[in-house]
């Protein structure tokens, strides 16, 4: 029952990957090519769902604050913490399990100390998580000593680089961790405390609804994602880079919240959406890579989808939109409407890459 | 003090705002040498006459006569420039300039191009001399007070200006040492013949220092008078728009009060610069009316009950146990509900759906790990859109889309859904129409006879009648007196709080009226 409403929820967004996969395929003819070979799957569609798992984890956590109408600039600074924080105790000889649960636990209390900032100091978001993304990358380097912490255990590696089942474990970690907050979320009445604090927070102070613990929780997982994040980044390059594992992950990450449908004025989420808004994001990536383009055009080409993804969803599209909807003859149903919108973006971006 | 041609004049004011009419055919004159007070309670239309005398709005119709010249300043500026200049409650000047920068600020002292500091630093001195402050001009307006900076606000007005001078609240934030030095220097400045503007609430300031006083009332003006030989109790009449008439019964049942349980117990408690200490029992089954002019404390006491703001003293007992309200959670777990006096603000989330805002606080009460299933959210909308008459075309429906009586009926229904003890209503009847203020009415009176205790804030004198068991009433940030039920009337509210604004010795006077109408 609820799920026909999720469905419709993400369907601009899903529209919109399938758009730019079918460009993909467009572009290179073998993208669609899934082999098994040595125990694991292989192929573009693989790549991408492996290669977004970072930006896909932050943007579970990134959803969340976004809905309490925060935003967590310091995400990528904790990958790099977290990152640095796993080197150095696995190379230091500590346990795998002692060293998952004390990277967790850095991050989390990465995400508490940007919560505490916001909810009991009353510091806007933008400027309190600013502070650890400065300073973040700094606390990673000393850690690390200021070099890069390079380490070969094979628990720790399996996690960016292992398979359960011929399936790279970071897809496993992305797409398990995301059915999880999602239900949390919605099965428990989180999602509707979240969604109101978002809206109108001292409304919801005055409802009886505790703001200040659920806006240090939602920080907090916010942190405890970004060190997962951090954790595959660095197992994949057996290493911890403290000056760019993550760099200007943050940015993805808020743009697959966005591109998912989210709006930055808080309120209404869907984790499911961020998720689908990174996978789009990963797939103009590798979509720009095997077009052969030179390296230098990728950013401003991926601006330029994005832009028209963005522009598709903004209010002004949704109100030429409702003017087509209306017309005699046009289909009354919100979702129609929504998969034209989606539709149009596929059209648009095509012109944008060519 | 009247000379033939008054100072200033205004004839015939109109001002629409979206077709809301905020000013309506209303005249002002301002003699020079006088004090004039400008009253009203908030809506009144006071701040957008005074925005337009001073040219920050422009006016729909109407003439402004300044010295026998018929002006229309385009904005402040202009408006200073012809003589008239303003001093808004929340000080326009710039904290991080110094004293003398501000004073000077746009028509620096200039030598060879250059601003002369040294010249500005002197005439500056010169200015405030005349105020008596003698104070370091070069420092930084931040380091004095809010009297200070007033005061040098009031010499840039003057200094820019000279002919008129308005004062928005000035004394709202000002100690009773710092308003009386405020006093004497607008007196000295009548006596050079400024004509001087003065906006309050209190009402002892305006007895104190104003030779007349107008009246507004909804965009229009009631009456000018002369303060000399006013009756403070014909002065609220005007504000509240009430003629003073013998009659009016009480109509809600009397109730035998002392045999009912007390619900909740305040003894003392109060928060400095917010609300003095107050005693307040609320018992099961009634309804305590709380009138008061506008500032006198009518939210804050709410706030404390509420535990949205704590009390620096006093105790709260419920049920008579000892209880302390940290924060609204505390006081909702204690069973008690609050509906705002700011619905937009404090009250709807208005993205959210009427079924959402509906169960919100009920869910808040559980805690997120016990949900209420969509089936249950949606029995418990529908019934509180039936059996408040909700007008909803649909409970899924984003609250935002529904008109300012359904949404105040859903956050009614919000806190009805958690089967309150005590419901605190601030304004319940405020901005809604005319059906579902009736039924809101209506449903307290229910409210009340199912045994629920309620506390209702109202600026309705007629309300509160038809409603409360008991009134208090509030005047200047304390509670003054309280009616009993044989002796509440809208006349008997009014009378009392015009006792209670009077300096001094309001609590006896109050209690003196009180005891007029029991008798």
């Amino acid at each position: 029952m609820t799920l026909p409403a999720t469905m419709r929820r993400v369907l601009p967004q899903l529209v919109a990957l399938l758009v730019i996969l079918a460009l993909n395929t467009a572009i290179a003819p073998g993208f669609l090519d899934v082999a098994f070979a040595n125990g694991r799957l292989y192929g573009s569609l693989i790549d991408i769902l492996n290669r977004g798992a970072p930006v896909a984890l932050l943007a579970i956590g990134m959803t969340l604050v976004i809905a309490t109408r925060g935003i967590d600039l310091s995400v990528g600074a904790v990958m790099a913490i977290a990152g640095a924080v796993a080197a150095a105790l696995i190379t230091t000889g500590q346990p795998l399990a002692v060293t998952l649960v004390a990277t967790l636990g850095a991050g989390a209390l990465c995400g508490l100390w940007n919560g505490a900032l916001v909810a009991f100091l009353g510091i806007q978001p933008i400027i309190a998580t600013l502070i650890l993304m400065v300073a973040g990358r700094g606390i990673a380097q000393l850690i690390t000593e200021g070099i890069i912490l390079t380490f070969n255990d094979p628990g720790l590696v399996f996690v960016g680089s292992g398979t359960v089942l011929g399936v790279p474990f970071p897809i496993i970690l992305w797409v398990v961790i995301g059915l999880c907050v999602s239900l949390l979320f919605r099965v428990t009445a989180l999602g509707l405390l979240v969604e109101a604090i978002g809206v109108n927070r001292r409304a919801s102070t005055l409802a009886g609804i505790g703001t200040s613990a659920l806006l240090l929780a939602v920080y907090a997982a916010s942190g405890l994602c970004a060190a997962v994040a951090g954790v595959v980044a660095a197992a994949d390059i057996m290493g911890a880079d403290a000056n760019n594992a993550g760099l200007w992950l943050e940015l993805d990450a808020i743009l697959a919240v966005v591109v998912g449908g989210n709006s930055l004025m808080g309120g209404r989420f869907s984790i499911a959406g961020s998720l689908i808004g990174a996978m789009i994001i990963q797939s103009v990536n590798t979509g720009i890579l095997l077009a052969g383009f030179p390296p230098e055009f990728n950013l401003v080409i991926k601006a330029a989808i994005i832009v028209v993804i963005l522009v598709v969803q903004s209010p002004a599209s949704h109100t030429l939109s409702a003017y087509f909807r209306h017309r005699p003859g046009a289909a009354q149903d919100r979702s129609a409407g929504a998969v034209r919108a989606a539709g149009k973006t596929g059209s648009a971006g095509k012109e944008a890459v060519r | 003090m009247a000379a033939s041609e008054p100072l200033l004049r205004a004839e015939g004011i109109s001002k629409d705002f979206l077709g809301v009419t905020a000013l309506s055919g209303v005249d002002f004159d301002l003699a020079a040498g006088e004090i004039h007070a400008l009253v009203g309670e908030n809506g009144a239309g006071k701040s957008t006459l005074i925005k337009i005398l001073t040219g920050a709005y422009r006016r729909d119709a109407g003439r402004i006569v300044l010295s026998g010249e018929p002006i229309s300043p385009s904005d402040v500026m202009e408006a200073q420039s012809l003589g008239i200049g303003t001093v808004y409650q929340e000080v326009n000047l710039l904290p991080n300039l110094t004293v003398a920068e501000n004073l000077f600020l746009g028509r620096e002292p200039k030598r060879f191009g250059l601003i002369d500091r040294r010249a500005a630093n002197r005439r500056s001195r010169e200015i405030l001399a005349q105020y008596g402050l003698s104070i370091d001009v070069s420092a930084q307006l931040s380091a004095y007070s809010v009297a200070v900076r007033q005061i040098v606000a009031i010499a840039r007005a003057v200094d820019l200006s000279g002919k008129v001078l308005i004062l928005d609240e000035p004394t709202a934030s000002l100690d009773a040492a710092e308003v009386s030095r405020l006093f004497a220097i607008l007196e000295d400045l009548k006596a050079r013949g400024l004509g001087i503007v003065f906006i309050t609430h209190f009402f002892d300031q305006v007895y104190r220092i104003a030779d007349r006083v107008t009246i507004l009332r909804n965009g229009h003006k009631v009456a000018t008078r002369p303060l000399a030989g006013l009756e403070r109790l014909e002065l609220v009449s005007m504000m509240l728009g009430r003629e003073l008439k013998e009659e009016e019964s009480h109509r809600a049942p009397a109730g035998e009060a002392g045999e009912r349980p007390v619900v909740a117990r305040f003894r003392g408690v109060g928060k400095r610069g917010r609300i003095a200490p107050f005693d307040l029992d609320l018992r099961a089954g009634e309804v305590v009316g709380v009138a008061g002019l506008l500032g006198s404390g009518r939210t804050e006491t709410a706030e404390l009950m509420f535990g949205i703001a704590q009390p620096d003293e006093g105790r709260v007992e419920v049920d008579g146990r000892p209880a302390g309200f940290a924060s609204p959670r505390d006081a909702i777990a204690e069973g008690f509900g609050f509906c705002p006096e700011d619905r937009k603000q404090d009250g709807i989330i208005d993205d959210l759906s009427v079924r959402e805002n509906i169960v919100l606080a009920l869910q808040a009460r559980r805690g997120w790990t016990k949900p209420l299933s969509r089936k249950e959210q949606e029995a418990i909308a529908d019934r509180y859109i039936a059996a408040l008459d909700i007008r909803t075309s649909d409970r899924e429906k984003p609250i935002k889309f529904l008109s300012g009586g359904n949404q105040q009926k859903v956050i009614l229904a919000r806190w009805l859904a958690t089967d309150p003890r005590l419901l605190i209503l601030d304004e319940p009847t405020r901005g809604i129409d005319v059906g579902a203020h009736a039924e809101i009415i209506r449903l307290i009176g229910e409210l009340r006879e199912r045994g629920m205790s309620l506390l209702v804030i109202s600026s309705e004198l007629e309300e509160i009648v038809a409603y409360a068991t008991r009134v208090r009433i509030l005047a200047d940030r304390r509670h003054a007196g309280e009616l009993d039920a044989g002796a509440i009337s809208a006349d008997a509210i009014m009378r009392a709080i015009a006792a209670g604004e009077r300096h001094g010795d309001g609590q006896g006077r109050a209690a003196e009226i009180m005891q007029e109408g029991a008798a």
